[in-house]
């Protein structure tokens, strides 16, 4: 039994590498360099400052 | 939710994605003590091998101290310096590239290698449990490192979400089994005064605890790692306070609780050696049951503690590409999912492939190894933060108390630590110098021509004092 689970491991490790290797793929296609790049450290704070609540 | 806000920028200017900001104090808690509780699970039991089980306990108070400092000292840093990268964007702020470059690097390492520590536990665990011949741990390294690196690639909240699930379900395996030993009453399951007596206690005396340094810190290893998730808190002045100071506290209860415990059920001789002292204290009550639950507590510490590290080192290789210190390209956040995706997946291979090839041993050594550069690292940043940024000249989340205190017990307790690594690894910790040596030297004469210099200091703070 624990062979066979074993295998299931494998083949679910397998998969789930595959999938994030083909969104990896596909994200890379649909969306430009620039903005897959164009986080800023500090830009969120400084955004979330600058919020206000509407009334 | 994970719809992107891109932030409008200039007129004609791209949407831009960064991470997404909607973690809270538990999330903080369950990175911390996520990554951490694996240490009681396994490794700090080594110390009682180099010194006894006295040892073991004395090193658990010093290096509680120790990494009170480190959480203290990270808590009023990061709450001012809240990036993702954490105490990498603290040293680029305080101290200057080349140090953050090489905190970088000590945390990537510290976690990859801890990350790769867990896979190999719990693979190791369920084929001890499974005792089938011909059955290896490498599937369920490779499932275990897997799962993980998908589960973040997928998404910071639920990471954490599941984290916490898993870390208080491993936490609360030590407190049943501490509660089912009776320990109120010594003799009837626990045997605390026959095998920790004055003849056995310290066995080679007191060199014999600044050795046993070595492996107490894996009670405590890694609860710094709650600054990675600055970044990625709603407010980080208050949430990273808390949840380190919460996971800290924690810890120092599971600590003891796991010292009294197992050394009350084990001889100090088999505690020093075994991989798995809880799960073997729990065999040792004779109940299926707490067997049972601690088999289970010490898979799941693992599967924590490689979340935590796999969610860390990420951070910290996306922060190093942000600011050009690496190629860009590592600096790449997912539009949909908000996660350092790149930096995931380009990891995910050098994990598995150590967890394949290294052991635990080593594996172990150069995380500790990694870890006590960082917090030397630490303790001088805090006396630089206070000296150039005093106390009412910036806004802090926290102010830490009893300056410079902290700071100095810090240091003295990494160089004892940095004592005890030589006297067991000293080949280790001088090949791990050079190679930072090599690599700063790398960094300062060829890729620091690519780095905006400018750009990489992003605080609103006014200049420093006497600059």
């Amino acid at each position: 039994m624990w062979i066979t689970i074993s295998y299931i491991c494998w083949a679910l490790s397998a998969a789930l590498a595959a999938w994030m290797l083909w969104d990896w793929f596909k994200t890379d296609s649909e969306f430009s360099e620039e903005v897959l790049i164009s986080s800023r450290e500090g830009e969120i704070e400084a955004v979330s400052e600058k919020h206000q609540l509407k009334s | 939710m994970t719809t992107a806000t891109a932030t409008a920028g200039e007129k004609g200017a791209a949407k831009r994605v960064s991470l997404l900001r909607v973690l809270g104090p538990g999330h903080v808690w369950a990175l911390g003590v996520g990554i951490v509780l694996v240490g009681e699970f396994t490794g700090w039991n080594f110390a009682a091998d180099k010194g006894g089980a006295l040892a073991a306990l004395i090193t658990c108070w010093f290096v509680g101290l120790l990494y009170t400092s480190v959480a203290m000292i990270d808590s009023e840093v990061t709450s001012t310096v809240a990036a993702a990268g954490g105490q990498y964007a603290q040293a680029k702020h305080i101290v200057g590239p080349l140090m953050a470059f090489n905190v970088a690097l000590f945390l990537v390492f510290a976690y990859t290698m801890l990350e790769v520590s867990d896979a190999i536990l719990a693979g190791d665990t369920i084929v001890a449990r499974a005792a089938t011949e011909g059955l290896t741990h490498n599937s369920f390294i490779a499932l275990c490192i897997v799962v993980l690196a998908f589960l973040n690639y997928r998404g910071v909240l639920v990471t954490l979400n599941v984290n916490f699930v898993v870390t208080a379900l491993a936490y609360a395996s030590i407190v049943i089994l501490f509660f089912s030993v009776q320990p109120w009453s010594q003799g009837t399951v626990l045997r605390l005064g026959e095998l920790v007596n004055a003849q056995n206690s310290l066995p080679y005396g007191w060199i014999g605890v600044i050795a046993s340094f070595q492996f107490a810190i894996w009670y405590y290893l890694g609860i710094e790692g709650t600054t990675q998730a600055a970044e990625e808190v709603r407010s980080p002045a208050r949430s990273l306070p808390y949840g380190t100071m919460a996971g800290m506290i924690t810890l120092l209860i599971a600590a003891a609780l796991t010292w009294y415990v197992c050394a009350s059920l084990l001889p100090w001789q088999y505690l020093g050696i075994t991989i798995y002292p809880l799960w073997d204290a729990a065999k040792m009550t004779g109940s299926p049951i707490l067997d049972f639950l601690l088999f289970w507590g010490t898979i799941l510490s693992a599967i924590a503690s490689a979340n935590g590290c796999i969610n860390d080192a990420a951070r910290a290789w996306f922060s190093l590409g942000r600011d050009r210190y690496l190629p860009t390209w590592f600096s790449a956040v997912h539009p949909k999912y908000r996660t350092p995706y790149r930096s995931i997946l380009f990891l995910l291979p050098i994990a598995l492939a150590f967890a394949f090839i290294a052991d635990l041993n080593q594996a172990i050594t150069f995380s500790i190894l990694s870890g006590v550069l960082h917090y030397t690292f630490m303790s001088i940043n805090i006396i630089m933060f206070r000296r150039k940024w005093p106390v009412g000249s910036i806004r802090r989340g926290y102010t830490h108390p009893f300056h410079p205190i902290p700071a100095l017990t810090l240091f003295v307790l990494c160089a004892i630590t940095f004592f005890a690594i030589f006297l067991g690894y000293g080949s280790q910790l001088s090949a791990m110098v050079i190679f930072y040596v090599i690599v700063s030297l790398w960094f300062h004469f060829y890729r620091y021509q690519y780095v905006r210099r400018g750009d990489q200091f992003t605080m609103p703070w006014p200049k420093p004092q006497g600059y």
